[in-house]
């Protein structure tokens, strides 16, 4: 294993570590997330039919919203305890701490979507389990691209006073076409995929997740410097 | 007078021109009838915002190369620039295709990430406002505006993809040759409006942030 994953595992065990002795964090994500689920069934009613069609869509922003909570979170213990600097006394490569960071938010999102993908399916009567294989390709590519750009972010906006705020204000306009391409492509499958128009979703969350990562891995050390 | 004042009084005067030709000398088009005048102004305002969010990307790319303030004062006083051209860009819009296409509001690629822009310029001001280090605050600042002209082209691929209504670009071909001269007057007068307001932003950042480096011990 190369010095630089070998320093983010460490990140990510550490980080794992302390969520694992508190579960605090993980308990009110998935308790936010089936309210949101909730929420949505309450401003749109009990159509079966028409939760049924926006499936896809309020998965995914039920995704986005608990998403954003948990990534404002990746530096939180680091800010508390005296600054990202912290972070930065560990030796060696920087991107080490991105890329161990987005590892344990990549973590917390899968483990967040078992619960809810299950969830709407039940909550909105929807079949996910008949097209796993394609949607659980669409989860991960949505996912990592969430995850990338979340991160990145939380890095970047963690010593702002107003982080919660500025944090989505950030991050959403760069999430469009993660969440397009996701609601798209989650919806063309549940669909049976007739237009033959998953393919095409597929290759623009592939395409946009590895160039945001590229970009991101290769500036974070300039976010990071003090 | 000097040569940025002159710069400041060509822009006024071409502006000037090109709103008297676009109001009262050119004929109103045959099918959309005077709101087709707004033409005049949507269009260049539209490439003003492009031409100073692609400046916001050079400053912020230089700034990282070569660490000097400067950059990042040109930067962010093109960004200001940038979001209120936008704003200008999605209001004048919406006057002309709601008596156009009947409706104020099209989930079009071009029209949804101009709007798409506001908010992502407004969060690099932001951020920006917020730091107190100039150091940290151009660093911050010039990584928010090279990300952003990442994603902006993507998101535009991702939201035409996902539906389409916005006529193309007219070309010479499609316009009378008349009606392309005074968008390309437009283009050069708000250019110059653009380049003018732009150094001028810039020159009250820099005094802003040699007061501030001065420090209150000196008054």
């Amino acid at each position: 294993m190369s010095a630089l994953a070998r320093r983010a595992a460490a990140i990510l065990w550490k980080d794992i570590l302390s969520e694992t002795r508190t579960r605090q964090g993980f308990t009110a994500m998935l308790s936010f997330a089936a309210l949101v689920l909730f929420m949505f069934g309450f401003a749109i009613g009990v159509d079966n039919d028409l939760l049924g069609r926006l499936a896809g869509g309020l998965l995914w922003v039920a995704i986005v919203f608990t998403g954003t909570l948990s990534l404002g979170r990746t530096f939180q213990n680091e800010e508390l305890a005296g600054g990202t600097h912290l972070l930065r006394l560990y030796p060696g490569d920087v991107r080490a701490i991105y890329l161990g960071k987005l590892a344990g938010n990549l973590v917390v999102l899968a483990a967040l979507e078992v619960v809810l993908f299950p969830a709407a399916a039940i909550l909105y009567r929807v079949d996910f389990a008949a097209q796993a294989g394609p949607l659980l390709l669409v989860a991960a590519l949505g996912t990592f691209g969430f995850s990338v750009i979340g991160t990145f972010f939380s890095a970047l906006t963690v010593h702002l006073r107003a982080r919660e705020l500025l944090l989505p204000l950030l991050l959403f306009p760069a999430l469009v076409p993660v969440v397009l391409g996701s609601v798209g492509a989650t919806e063309a499958f549940l669909a049976g995929d007739p237009l033959g128009r998953a393919g095409g979703w597929l290759r623009l969350l592939a395409s946009y997740d590895v160039i945001l990562f590229v970009v991101c891995v290769w500036i974070f050390p300039v976010v990071l410097e003090e | 007078m000097n040569r940025l004042t002159m710069l400041g009084w060509l822009a006024i005067a071409l502006i000037a021109v090109g709103t008297v030709l676009g109001l009262a000398v050119l004929p109103a088009d045959a099918l959309q009838g005077e709101v087709q005048r707004l033409l005049y102004v949507h269009v260049p305002v539209a490439w003003v915002m492009m031409l100073a969010f692609f400046v916001v990307f050079l400053m912020s790319i230089l700034y990282l190369v070569q660490r000097r303030l400067k950059w990042d004062l040109l930067a962010v006083s093109a960004a200001e620039l940038g979001v209120v051209a936008a704003v200008l860009t999605l209001i004048l819009g919406t006057l002309w295709g709601r008596p156009t296409w009947g409706i104020w509001w099209a989930w079009d690629p071009r029209i949804t990430t101009t709007a798409l822009l506001v908010p992502i310029y407004t969060g690099y001001l932001v951020v920006r406002s917020m730091a107190e280090d100039p150091d940290r605050r151009a660093r911050w600042a010039a990584v928010i505006g090279l990300i952003a002209f990442v994603q902006v082209p993507i998101v535009y691929l991702s939201v035409f993809w996902w539906r389409s209504l916005h006529q193309p670009p007219s070309s010479p071909q499609s316009m009378w040759s008349a009606y392309g001269l005074v968008v390309l007057l437009g283009f050069v007068a708000y250019t110059l409006a653009f380049a003018y307001l732009w150094l001028r932003r810039y020159r009250l950042a820099a005094t802003e942030l040699e007061l501030e480096l001065s420090g209150p011990e000196e008054g």
